[in-house]
């Protein structure tokens, strides 16, 4: 069955685990939670592959694990909390699998951070719906803001 | 009675335990994150209260996949902190209050908040962090601390609403409590941030910096704020933040805003924090509630009824 779409698929970059994708990721979750256990981690590095069967995983599952692909994980279920697991089972601090998943080095993603983070600007919607009827938290269209540059740009141009 | 006369909010990142852990405090870095709490220390130190109850969230530490309650009040005497991977956290053992948790859910469950009681609980960053950052790291907590764990790692969390009643219920649960208790409601997590996916490190000070200003002055329109707007404007997990109104419905309607602390980042997320202050308000003596509350008028009718029969038993036992 296809996943049901939801508001909130709109929003790039962005697997919100959901209901449907907890069921889905229910081993990817309790194999990491295993990873726990320090028995368990050396289990799993001694042979990975013969390790996961025991969580009743999709094949699509084991091989995201296998290959670390942590975006792929989230999308077929897994929690970023519990897939953090395997990444300090790897011996990787957290910013690293930021990295990963957003496709830049450790540097550049650490440096973004420190330059304020990365902008919501341009990354609120696939479809683009929302960028100018996007509210804030104040409840104020943010779309009364160009109206305010156009009244400055005409004052600065009458000046 | 007991009643609540501060509420605190803190966001909650696992990087602040591990600078405290380390000894990395002092770094440049790290000291513009903690020298925001100075302020904050002395104002607990000050504030003094009885009990906190710390409204948090657990990530995968106590409540894996296989229970995840919406809402669960911690009734246990005391709260060991969790192994997260690194080992427990070297912080005191948070001890509960659990007549007051007990209380709280006879009461909030009668007034329909279906909450799971907890008696064996291990708590994680999420509850450990803003303690250190609003005691320090003394070699006991000062009070015994009530942790409210909330359900936002498995969507849909509860709605803004649902958290700002729940808080409300938790206000009325306080208030019925016999012993004279001052109580503080901690907040915690957010606020922006994101940590999974191709979007991960995303902050937007503009919609912290409103959240904060309406937290204090209107959270009414917090209350009916969309899952999605929170996604969308604040990170995936940024969502957190729907536990900070369990904080602000435990509070009054009008409440002073004591302080604030804004910085980005903290590994990857915006450090917010707030602390708001109820009115003063002379104890009183048994809780009446506003639809049972005479009128001034025949209050002073009934003062003077009781005064009379008070007078009249004396000259019986007399």
């Amino acid at each position: 069955m296809a996943r049901e779409p939801h508001d909130y698929d709109d929003i790039p970059g962005t697997f919100v685990f959901d209901q449907e994708r907890s069921r889905e990721g229910y081993g990817i979750n309790m194999f990491c939670m295993s990873l726990m256990k320090d028995a368990n981690r050396r289990a799993f590095k001694a042979n990975e592959a013969e390790y996961l069967k025991k969580f009743n995983l999709t094949p699509a599952q084991t091989e995201a694990i296998l290959k670390r692909d942590y975006n792929r994980m989230l999308e077929l279920g897994g929690n970023i909390y519990f897939t953090a697991k395997l990444g300090a089972t790897d011996g990787h601090s957290f910013q690293h699998l930021a990295a990963v998943m957003t496709g830049s080095s450790q540097e550049d993603y650490a440096k973004m951070m420190l330059g304020g983070g990365r902008s919501v600007e341009g990354a609120r919607s696939k479809s683009g719906k929302v960028a100018a009827a996007a509210k804030s938290a104040s409840g104020k269209p943010t779309a009364a803001k160009p109206k305010a540059k156009t009244r400055s740009k005409a004052r600065s141009q009458r000046g | 009675m007991a009643r609540i006369i501060a509420g605190v909010s803190s966001s909650h990142v696992p990087a602040i335990g591990a600078a405290i852990d380390n000894h990395r405090t002092e770094e440049p870095y790290w000291k513009r994150v903690f020298s925001g709490f100075e302020k904050s220390k002395e104002w607990m130190a000050k504030t003094n209260p009885d009990v906190c109850i710390a409204v948090y969230n657990d990530h995968a530490s106590a409540f894996s996949v296989e229970i995840v309650p919406t809402f669960a009040l911690g009734c246990a005497a005391e709260f060991p902190p969790a192994d997260e991977g690194w080992g427990p956290r070297p912080v005191p053992v948070v001890k509960g209050h659990p007549e007051l948790a007990a209380h709280i859910a006879q009461s909030v469950i009668l007034d329909e908040f279906d909450l799971t009681v907890v008696n064996k609980m291990e708590v994680d960053h999420g509850l450990t962090v803003p303690l250190n950052l609003m005691f320090g790291s003394p070699k006991e907590w000062p009070c015994p601390v009530i942790p409210l764990a909330v359900n936002v790692v498995l969507y849909p969390p509860p709605t803004g609403h649902r958290c700002f009643m729940l808080g409300r219920a938790i206000r009325k649960a306080v208030e019925s409590y016999p012993e004279d208790l001052r109580v503080v409601v901690f907040g915690t997590g957010g606020m922006s941030h994101q940590i999974s996916g191709p979007r991960a490190g995303l902050i937007n000070s503009k919609f912290d910096k409103a959240f904060l200003d309406n937290l204090t002055k209107d959270p009414q329109k917090l209350v009916r704020m969309p899952h999605l707007e929170y996604m969308r404007e604040a990170g995936a997990e940024g969502i957190e933040m729907v536990m900070w109104l369990v904080m602000r419905g435990a509070l009054d309607d009008h409440v002073k805003e004591f302080y604030r602390f804004y910085t980005v980042p903290a590994s990857n997320t915006a450090v917010g924090h707030i602390i708001l202050e109820n009115a003063p308000k002379p104890v009183q003596r048994r809780p009446v509630s506003a639809k049972h509350r005479p009128a001034p008028k025949a209050r002073a009718k009934a003062t003077t009824r009781r005064a009379a029969a008070r007078a009249k038993a004396e000259t019986i036992r007399g």
